[in-house]
């Protein structure tokens, strides 16, 4: 497959920059961060709209009843901290003041998985998507990129209701266009193929794009499809796909249990069963290391995509 | 203030309490009853909205949260007698596919509730962020809360008094129902906090006391918090109240915390309390 590689940036600074895009357009948008400005790169929201910034400390369970409260009012509240902090510091929270309560709250979740890198476990939450998803009326979303999270912050801000927004901190290739519309719930479809399917979110699509060059390079045919919405999922493209390819590998930088791998299983078993292999986390904290030398050590890496291809390929019928 | 008015409400709305409890065995009346001279004060006299076209966003108003989401038996007695609803649906409460729900919610779209309130701790940071959002929409009006003194026990409340003050929030008058009761016992037995005044000054809010179920003392010292507003510092109210307030047998104990009364229990309740208003 032929793919241009636009630059290397860090999905997060592409949530920085759509932040501070809302800010120019969207008087209505606020953003509340707890003491991460930096590492969430809001710095430029903060500085270009001092008044609608809140800085509300280290304290995450009050800054989401805030951003709840501050729906009341016609407010959008984007909320920024780690993702791990994001989610399971704060799911009563979240579970009560905004899901359950139907509030326009963005809740942006930067360094999540292992790519986190050397700051180890007690950070790397592998979970998150898996509690962001069990919650009815929050919409979930992992984009792939620089690009493609920058259009994603935009993009929700026109959405009504709550949204979980994870990206992350080492520095990927750009692959999605700038120009590229952002619609969620609807899959992006990176390459076609026939022999297999691969739905990847997050970092593991980059990893899977290698992946598919490896593949290809032994004959296979790989279709590659860009799941960034996580939930609504986008069941019409899975179907599509499978029924073409009969067999379908999910990779994440995730849980197995709860993640997108997950979700997609439940569509096939209802809808169309047929082999699927998952690329993820099994089960285990991460630990300190560089992000690269963790995506090889628990699995998520480009390697672990071809195997679980071949793999899943061999059980086709 | 019209003191004959408050009066007859409150009256009204413990014997709705009861009689919504009692209906669906279940539910909260000792804090409600506790809360239905302060409840029907802000209603009745404090506060402004309009019930009869009621928005989430609640601009150009002042804006309740119920924090101790329990005792939505008197919050919702109140909303109704305010015209939000029909007063007939009180007996819906805790029924199936009711907008009462056990504790207040907003996904059925009851009027009146803007979040809802169960898990405790939450309602002062929600009050913060809607009193954040009326200044950037130069909307005067105030953000009221109440609270119950045992969810003082949950941090994220001294997560919130920590922000508001730092952070000047001047548009927010903040109550605690103050009773010294919890489910398990005395607030002091079961973890005691200590001197409630110096830690909410120590936090950096205006303290004010009174005795929630004397409306002269309620409405002196509503009229002196309001006069506190825009002044660069957030104001709590430390509202001594007795759980079971107005029933004999359900005074001066924890055990009516979350009990409904019986047949005969609800008919000796009622006899002390005289129907104003007329019953649902």
């Amino acid at each position: 497959m032929e793919i241009e590689i636009l630059g290397n940036k860090d999905t997060r600074s592409g949530f920085g920059e759509g932040l501070a895009e809302l800010g120019r357009t969207n008087p209505n948008v606020v953003a509340l961060c707890a003491d991460l400005t930096g590492s969430l790169k809001m710095d430029a929201f903060q500085k270009e709209c001092p008044t609608r910034f809140f800085q509300v400390g280290i304290a995450e369970a009050n800054m989401m009843g805030m951003a709840a409260g501050m729906t009341v009012g016609g407010k959008i509240p984007f909320t920024g901290t780690f993702a791990n902090f994001s989610t399971g510091r704060v799911y009563d929270q979240i579970r009560q003041s905004i899901a359950y309560s139907q509030k326009n709250v963005k809740i942006c979740a930067s360094h999540a998985g292992l790519t986190l890198g050397e700051d180890g476990a007690t950070h790397q939450i592998l979970e998150d998507i898996g509690m962001m998803r069990m919650l009815p009326n929050m919409t979930v979303i992992v984009p792939a990129d620089f690009n493609q999270t920058k259009q994603a912050t935009i993009a929700i801000a026109a959405h009504e209701g709550p949204v979980y927004l994870r990206f992350g901190r080492p520095v990927m290739p750009i692959f999605v266009k700038p120009d590229a519309k952002f619609i969620i719930g609807k899959a992006d479809m990176i390459q076609e193929g026939t022999d297999v399917t691969i739905i990847a979110c997050g970092h593991l699509v980059w990893k899977s794009i290698e992946a598919v060059q490896i593949l290809e390079a032994k004959g296979i045919s790989v279709e590659l499809i860009n799941m960034h919405t996580i939930k609504p999922l986008d069941v019409n493209a899975i179907l599509k796909s499978v029924s073409k390819t009969g067999c379908v590998v999910t990779a994440e930088e995730h849980m197995l249990n709860g993640g997108l791998g997950e979700a997609v299983s439940q569509v096939l078993v209802r809808n169309l069963p047929v082999p699927q292999e998952f690329v993820g986390v099994n089960d285990s904290f991460g630990e300190s290391g560089t992000p690269m030398e963790l995506m090889t050590k628990y699995g998520i890496d480009t390697q672990n995509v071809v195997d679980a291809a071949l793999k899943v390929m061999a059980r086709k019928a | 203030m019209n003191k004959e008015l408050l009066i007859n409400t409150a009256s009204q709305v413990r014997r709705d309490i009861l009689r919504m409890v009692h209906a669906v065995n279940s539910g909260h009346p000792g804090g409600s009853l506790g809360c239905a001279d302060f409840l029907s004060y802000l209603y009745f006299e404090q506060m402004d909205y309009d019930s009869k076209n009621f928005t989430m966003d609640g601009i150009g108003e002042d804006i309740f949260y119920l924090s101790n989401g329990h005792i939505s038996p008197v919050w919702y007695s109140v909303l109704a007698h305010s015209g939000y609803f029909p007063v007939s649906e009180l007996g819906t409460f805790r029924k199936l596919s009711s907008r009462l729900q056990g504790h207040p919610s907003t996904d059925k779209k009851l009027p009146g509730i803007r979040m809802a309130s169960g898990s405790l701790g939450q309602g002062l940071s929600v009050a913060l962020g809607t009193a954040a959002s009326k200044k950037l929409n130069n909307d005067s009006k105030l953000v009221f809360t109440l609270h119950g003194d045992g969810e003082l026990q949950e941090g994220q409340i001294w997560e919130a008094a920590m922000y508001a003050s730092a952070n000047k929030v001047d548009n927010i008058i903040s109550t605690i129902d103050f009773n010294g009761r919890q489910i398990d016992g005395d607030t002091e037995q079961v973890l005691s906090l200590g001197d409630l005044g110096a830690k909410w000054q120590a936090f950096g809010w205006d303290v004010l006391k009174m005795n929630g179920h004397d409306f002269d003392e309620i409405h002196t010292t509503m009229q002196k918090a309001v006069a506190m507003t825009g002044k660069g510092k957030p104001i709590v109210i430390i509202m001594h109240t007795e759980m079971g307030q107005g029933v004999d047998f359900m005074m001066g104990s924890h055990k009516w915390h979350g009990v409904a009364p019986n047949d005969e229990q609800l008919e000796n309740a009622l006899n002390q309390l005289p129907s104003t208003i007329g019953d649902y």
